[in-house]
């Protein structure tokens, strides 16, 4: 038996509004993959709960009208990687998703969950962060969306009021075409693990394939919540499809990151492994780009 | 306070059943308390090991951490529903016993779940494939390898014989 002092479960985005407003100290469960552990844990004992896992109109994948695709917050983990949509223009995100733990973990886990515990090693996050994704909010105001660098405050701090429910995640058009990328999550053991280091990049390359028409990069675990290294973009923005491009982006990335020390890992290896999957991601990224790195001498 | 309490409606094993359940049960708790299935193992309860997996409309979910109320509608499968009209044990049980995938047993009931997930799809996974799907079971005494013989065996031999 779970420490739980109440369970109210939502039948609809709106009651789940209304319930958290009815029951102020109740908090949300989805999949409950880390809120249940916590509750065994005991430091979530005794919650009130308000279950949001019956509301079948949060789940699923899909393009708006404007081209942008949508991932309806309740969405595991294994449909994302499984929906035609996401492979067709997100690839790497389903790539990355399909890191997280093991199997089951990726049935019962959804990206709602993933953002919304504020976790800096999430295996979403550094890729909805390099995409410029945003965060749509329902609330007792209405809906709001805020671009997810803004979502995400600080350590388990996002920014959801009181009474407030994340309904989708959005990826729009213009951030998304033309854009090819790769996540690197590095952990101790390939599955049931948590993330060491997290890096996703994605690269738009010039019509002639030859200039990094565009780079982003972010990290997971190289700071307090998942961050972008603006020093490295700026970097190679504009600069030729080159070994001596990935070398000076991923240099760059030092300028950024924060990473402390941890019983996972000490910061000095935090940081030599950031530039080194900063490289290998930004590589890959500009061959499945249709790029080819020039071997000249660095 | 007083215990909150939900009557359910689901398919185990291919009846239908009701229970009334309290909210701070896990499927765990249901399926081994409520209805005797004790394939359901309970290992580290949460999350990590797959000893409590289970097939919820038809997928894998580790039963520790899922709330029993949420089963209300599902069509849940455990080890027990592979049992054969006369009692017989299915291919996929066999053939961990044929391939020494089972020491003391703890993990076996979880993993042959996954199997059966993979085996459902009735296709052809690469050695890659099955250890990833594997990868959610923690076995402390086979040491995976004849788990995996025993799940690519019997997805051949599935495959062998719908040819
Ligand atoms: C064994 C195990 C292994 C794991 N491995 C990984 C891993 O490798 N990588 C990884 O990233 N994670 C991992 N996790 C963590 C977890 O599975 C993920 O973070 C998952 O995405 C959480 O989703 P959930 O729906 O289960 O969240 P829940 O536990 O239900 O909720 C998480 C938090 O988000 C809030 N919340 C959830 N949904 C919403 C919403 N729609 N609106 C507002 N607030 C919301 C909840 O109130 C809670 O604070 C693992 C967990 C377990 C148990
Ligand atoms: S007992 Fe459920 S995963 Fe270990
Ligand atoms: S057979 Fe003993 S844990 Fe797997």
């Amino acid at each position: 038996m779970y420490d739980i002092k109440a369970l109210y479960e939502a039948e609809s985005t709106q009651d789940a509004i209304r319930l958290l407003q009815e029951h102020p100290q109740a908090q949300i469960i989805a999949g409950g993959s880390d809120v249940l552990v916590q509750i065994r844990e005991g430091r979530r004992a005794g919650v009130e709960l308000v279950s949001i896992y019956g509301i079948d109109d949060l789940r699923g994948v899909c393009l708006d009208e404007t081209g942008a695709v949508r991932i309806g917050s309740l969405t595991s983990f294994s449909h994302i990687a499984a929906s035609p949509i996401i492979q067709e223009k997100i690839p790497v995100l389903g790539e990355a998703v399909s890191l997280v733990g093991g199997p089951q973990i990726r049935n019962i886990g959804t990206i709602g969950g993933n953002t919304c515990n504020g976790v800096t090693s999430a295996d979403s996050a550094s890729t909805l962060m390099a995409w410029d994704a945003v965060v749509e909010i329902e609330g007792p105001e209405g809906t709001r969306r805020v671009p997810i660098r803004e979502f995400y405050i600080n350590a388990g701090v996002v920014d959801l009021r009181p009474a407030e429910v994340q309904t989708a995640i959005i990826i729009p058009k213009e951030s998304y075409e033309g854009y090819f990328g790769n996540y690197i999550k590095y952990a101790m053991r390939e599955a049931m693990d948590i993330a060491t280091l997290g890096c996703s990049v994605n690269v738009a390359l010039s019509p002639d394939k030859k200039e990094i028409r565009d780079a982003r990069i972010a990290f997971g675990v190289a700071g307090p919540v998942p961050m972008r290294a603006p020093s490295a973009e700026k970097a190679a923005k504009g600069r030729p499809v080159s070994a001596e491009t990935a070398e000076i982006f991923s240099r760059a990335v030092l300028e950024d990151i924060r990473p402390r020390d941890s019983w996972r890992a000490a910061k000095a290896f935090r940081e030599h492994i950031a530039v080194e999957t900063a490289k290998r991601a930004f590589e890959k990224s500009i061959l499945l780009g249709g790029g080819v790195i020039s071997e000249q001498a660095v | 306070m007083s215990r909150q309490y939900k009557q359910i409606c689901c398919t185990i094993n291919g009846k239908k059943r009701e229970a009334m359940v309290d909210v701070r049960a896990s499927l765990t708790d249901l399926l081994r308390n409520d209805f005797r299935l004790t394939s359901v193992k309970k290992g580290c309860e949460v999350g990590e090991c797959g000893a409590c997996n289970v097939l919820i409309n038809g997928e894998c979910f580790n039963s520790c951490i899922y709330l029993a109320v949420w089963a209300d509608g599902k069509d849940i499968l455990t080890l027990e529903g592979l049992e054969g009209p006369n009692g017989e044990i299915s291919d996929i049980q066999q053939a961990f016993i044929d391939e020494a995938a089972v020491q003391c047993g703890f993990c076996t009931p979880g993993a042959i779940m996954s199997a059966v997930e993979i085996l459902n799809e009735e296709r052809e996974l690469s050695d890659e494939e099955i250890r990833i799907r594997m990868s959610g079971h923690l076995c402390r005494c086979t040491g995976y390898e004849n788990i995996f013989r025993a799940v690519k065996k019997t997805m051949l031999k599935r495959l062998e014989a719908k040819k």
